[in-house]
């Protein structure tokens, strides 16, 4: 299982090097490891079949009880294979769709690390490494809507669906801080095996069902779903409608058997979530005039009605809910790439403007008129089996409040479908200015062909239930931990089910042909435009806020920092030395004449620096003290740290001396003897500090110095004579490397602020 | 402003230059045993190179060192840390050394430590750092 992970992480780093060479057809080779994953995944049905599982594990991070545990059961593999499954279909798809493109090397790259991270979700056995998955599709997620970052709205939609789904998935992180410590462990099917109880998990599941809600853009944190539309169509059949909200929607069916009876508030929070989810979105895609938002707003209410079905913990329903997952993956996949294909052929996609379409594209339409019966559950389709599942699940063990708001979602659900193919396929009548005389080019028909696969797979899998139905219901086993399921069923008889399924399309039909009334009412019931959002009004505080506080913290005069540091660096310490602090018995000043005259040599250099007028002179007294102290440590035996201190001081007078170029050649006149005095105080204060620091320190050691042992150790361990240089690249070669770091990242500063600062072009390149 | 230039300092820059790199180079290589090292020996080519600036201008520096700061520094950095990661290979710690021995021509048996590929990376760190700021800080108006 991690080689797949692994394959997807290579490819991910192989694409973008081939797409200059490859172009779009670098997807193809992006299909290799969602094949790989097909496959792996039929060799692997026979011993997860009925409920059983495959487990692997990588030590990764033991102190942290965080290791790559992966677990395969029927429910991860239906997932998984819709993952790769879909992956196929939406990136042979992207292949035409971005047909004649060079630049796809980013495109290509981040999907399939989403592909890849969206496999290690529903493979991760361990709380952690599911949560370093989850937000890997989150940031991977981030990039693909923004992938056209020249354009404003899609940067602003991807930051809306970051901190949004980032957010949550935070608060997720700390539920499962909260669980697994209370569980004793991270792994999920041990959590599930046993699970923990009392407050900490109460608190634990509830900051879980965030994350999950955010993830599966439940209400109220669906906005960002809407707006991330922005994103390239294929981002939005792929990420936003088959598998990356439904991560949400696999961890609450995960933890539901186990959580609904342990947590009190389970049931309800997520039922009301669901049920909420579901009508408001069905109710926004009925007014949504952009064929690629109702389909949005159909996905958050679909992802609504499975949060229903899984979310209550009971085997019946969560095995309506695996199958809706299935049904919803095919046609709502489907539905998104004819979107694309008409926005191709038409350059709208726009309902008041789209007609006629239905003739000059038959096989679209006819695809389309496929997801759609499967969508609101017109027989012959595998959505027809799903919702019928659903409602003598609903009916046996529901709630009838629960079961009359989703026969009211199905309605909808039934009405927004039926406007979705009139929109984009009917002819009907436009107004003049709205015409495009649409020259509508034939799509090719590889383009296509996806389409008509997945269309295929979803009339089959209806027909034929007992195909589909040995996967939904070893999924539903896995997760619910029984045998007693029904059966994915074409005809179930006159059942109350099926009264419900008719009664559901009865008012769907009679909503889609009243659509001129309903549009008047939505129009009333409408909130004035240009209420800001909470989202937008956290967003503005927020920037109140650091605004606010960076004018006070950064005000931009260097003698308040300087000031500040300076007198945090004296005040702490000194508190620790005034309580603390023995001096030293005895106190040696100078081990000889010449060691005095050379500290007196520096002393006088500094105070000389300090009342200098002029720049220049201030910058060789400067250095004169820093030359001094070299010949210091000659005294003392450090030809390393001399020879350093000589090479610093000789680099930093003649950069002192490039940089004084800029500046004028005196001090500017001190201002007032206020601020004189302050400047005196502080330099004062830190003179003395440093000098009884000094003193202090020395006579305070407990320990042996830790010289001794490296002196000792430098030439057996470290190969080298030189204590100084072995320390430096060995024994403490970490700090070194950060030192290095450091250096690089400092010279980096400069060649960026000074080259910015330079006219553009010319400073871009100077060596060239 | 502009300084005039040293007719003495400008014929001497060139030799000095070269035998001051080569003394840098000497410095990185027995700075296992005796005062030297990556940063040391990088010092010292930085000095070299300011030397080539103070005689003849950022252009000198640019005609002598050919290779752009950031790439030096990249790939002073990158060697620094692959050869930190190189134990993890052989399933050592990171940054762990191991002792080498290698007989060269002419040379005879030269020991060393994998400690020496760290210090050149070093080195080069330095020497990057001191070409960025004579090519921005010390660039023409």
């Amino acid at each position: 299982m991690i080689g797949l992970l692994l394959l997807y992480g290579g490819v991910a780093l192989l694409g973008p090097a081939l797409s200059r060479r490859l172009g779009a057809r670098v997807l193809f080779l992006c299909l290799v490891p969602h094949i790989a994953t097909l496959a792996y995944l039929v060799s692997a049905w026979p011993r997860v079949a009925g409920g059983r599982s495959i487990a692997e594990s990588h030590e990764w991070v033991p102190a942290l009880s965080l290791g790559v545990d992966l677990r395969l059961d029927a429910f991860g593999l239906l997932m998984a294979g819709i993952i790769s499954g879909i992956g196929v279909a939406v990136f042979f798809y992207a292949r035409w769709y971005f047909a004649g493109r060079s630049d796809l090397g980013l495109f290509a790259g981040v999907i399939t690390v989403f592909a890849g991270s969206m496999v290690g979700v529903v493979m991760a056995d361990n709380l952690l490494l599911l949560y370093v998955f989850w937000e890997l599709t989150s940031v991977t997620s981030y990039l693909l809507i923004g992938i056209d970052h020249q354009k404003g709205a899609a940067r602003a939609a991807a930051l809306k669906a970051l901190l949004i789904t980032g957010m949550g998935g935070l608060v997720m992180l700390g539920g499962f801080v909260l669980v697994g410590r209370a569980a004793g462990t991270f792994s999920l099917s041990g959590i599930l095996a046993t699970p923990p109880s009392g407050a900490t998990t109460t608190v634990g599941i509830g900051l879980v069902l965030v994350g999950a809600f955010t993830k599966s853009a439940q209400v109220p944190f669906h906005s960002w779903l809407p707006g991330a539309m922005a994103a390239p169509t294929p981002v939005s059949a792929y990420l936003h409608s088959a598998t990356m909200v439904k991560a949400g929607v696999y961890l609450i069916a995960r933890l539901a058997p186990v959580f609904a009876t342990v947590v009190w508030f389970w049931r309800p929070v997520v039922l009301a979530a669901g049920v909420a989810t579901m009508l408001v979105g069905g109710y926004r895609a009925l007014r949504e005039t952009d064929l690629k938002l109702l389909l949005a707003y159909g996905t958050v209410s679909q992802l609504g009605l499975m949060v229903v079905l899984v979310g209550a913990g009971y085997p019946d329903l969560t095995f309506a809910g695996a199958a809706l997952i299935l049904a919803h993956s095919l046609f709502k996949a489907v539905l998104f790439m004819v979107v694309g294909i008409v926005d191709h052929a038409a350059h709208t996609r726009d309902l008041r403007r789209l007609h006629g379409l239905g003739r000059r594209m038959p096989l679209v339409f006819a695809v389309s008129v496929v997801a759609v019966a499967s969508m609101v559950g017109l027989p012959a389709a595998l959505g027809f089996l799903a919702k019928e599942a659903a409602y003598e699940a609903l009916l046996h063990s529901g709630n009838p409040v629960v079961t009359a708001a989703v026969v009211v979602g199905s309605a909808l659900t039934f009405a927004y479908g039926a406007r979705f193919l009139w929109g984009a396929f009917a002819d009907k009548p436009v107004r003049k200015e709205d015409d495009v005389a649409l020259e509508v080019a034939a799509p090719s028909p590889a383009i296509v062909l996806p389409s008509v696969v997945l269309s295929i797979l979803t009339l089959v899998l209806g027909v034929a239930p007992a195909l589909g139905g040995k996967l939904v219901t070893s999924a539903a086993t896995a997760v619910g931990r029984t045998t007693e399921l029904p059966k994915l069923v074409l005809w179930h008889g006159f059942t109350p089910a099926l009264g419900l399924s008719g009664l559901a399309i009865a008012v769907g039909v009679a909503l889609f042909l009243r659509r001129g009334s309903v549009d008047r009412l939505q129009s009333r019931l409408a909130l004035p435009a240009g209420l800001t959002t909470p989202y937008e009004h956290a967003l503005s505080l927020l920037n109140r806020v650091a605004d606010r506080s960076t004018g006070v913290m950064q005000n931009g005069s260097l003698p308040i920092y300087v000031g500040v540091i300076l007198l945090t660096v004296v005040l702490l310490p000194t508190w620790r030395l005034a309580t603390d602090g023995r001096l030293p018995s005895r106190i040696e000043f100078a081990d000889s004449p010449v060691q005095a005259l050379v500290a007196l040599v520096v002393v006088a250099a500094a105070i000389g620096c300090a009342r200098a007028r002029r720049r220049f002179v201030a910058v060789l007294l400067l250095g004169a003290v820093g030359f001094a102290v070299a010949v210091l440590f000659i005294m003392q035996g450090a030809p390393d740290l001399a020879l350093t201190q000589l090479l610093v001081e000789t680099l930093a007078l003649v950069i002192f001396v490039l940089v004084l170029r800029h500046l004028p050649e005196q001090f500017p006149r001190r201002s007032s003897r206020l601020a004189t005095g302050l400047r005196l105080g502080v330099a004062g204060g830190v003179g003395v500090f440093v000098t009884a620091f000094a003193i202090i320190a020395a006579g305070s050691r407990t320990h042996p110095s830790a010289g001794d042992g490296l002196v000792e150790r430098a030439l057996p361990d470290g190969g080298g004579r030189n204590v100084v240089n072995v320390i430096l690249t060995d024994f403490r070669a970490f700090d070194t490397v950060g030192e290095i770091t450091v250096l690089t990242v400092a010279a980096l500063g400069i060649i960026g602020l000074l080259l910015a600062r330079a006219d553009g072009g010319e400073g871009e390149e100077p060596g060239k | 402003m502009k300084l005039s230039r040293s007719l003495i300092l400008d014929m001497s820059a060139g030799p000095v230059f070269h035998v001051a790199l080569l003394f840098s180079a000497f410095l990185l290589f027995r700075g296992h045993n005796a005062p030297g090292g990556g940063f040391i020996g990088g010092l010292v080519a930085g000095a070299a190179l300011v030397l080539r600036y103070v005689a003849g201008g950022a252009d000198e520096v640019h005609r002598t060192v050919r290779v752009a700061p950031e790439l030096m520094l990249g790939l002073g950095l990158a060697l620094a840390v692959l050869t930190g990661v190189a134990p993890w290979l052989v399933g050592d710690q990171f940054l762990e050394s191991a002792k080498l021995s290698v007989d060269l021509p002419l040379l005879g048996t030269v020991k060393t430590t994998t400690a020496l590929p760290f210090d050149i990376g070093v080195y080069f760190v330095v020497v990057g750092l001191v070409l960025a700021v004579l090519r921005t800080i010390g660039g023409e108006e």
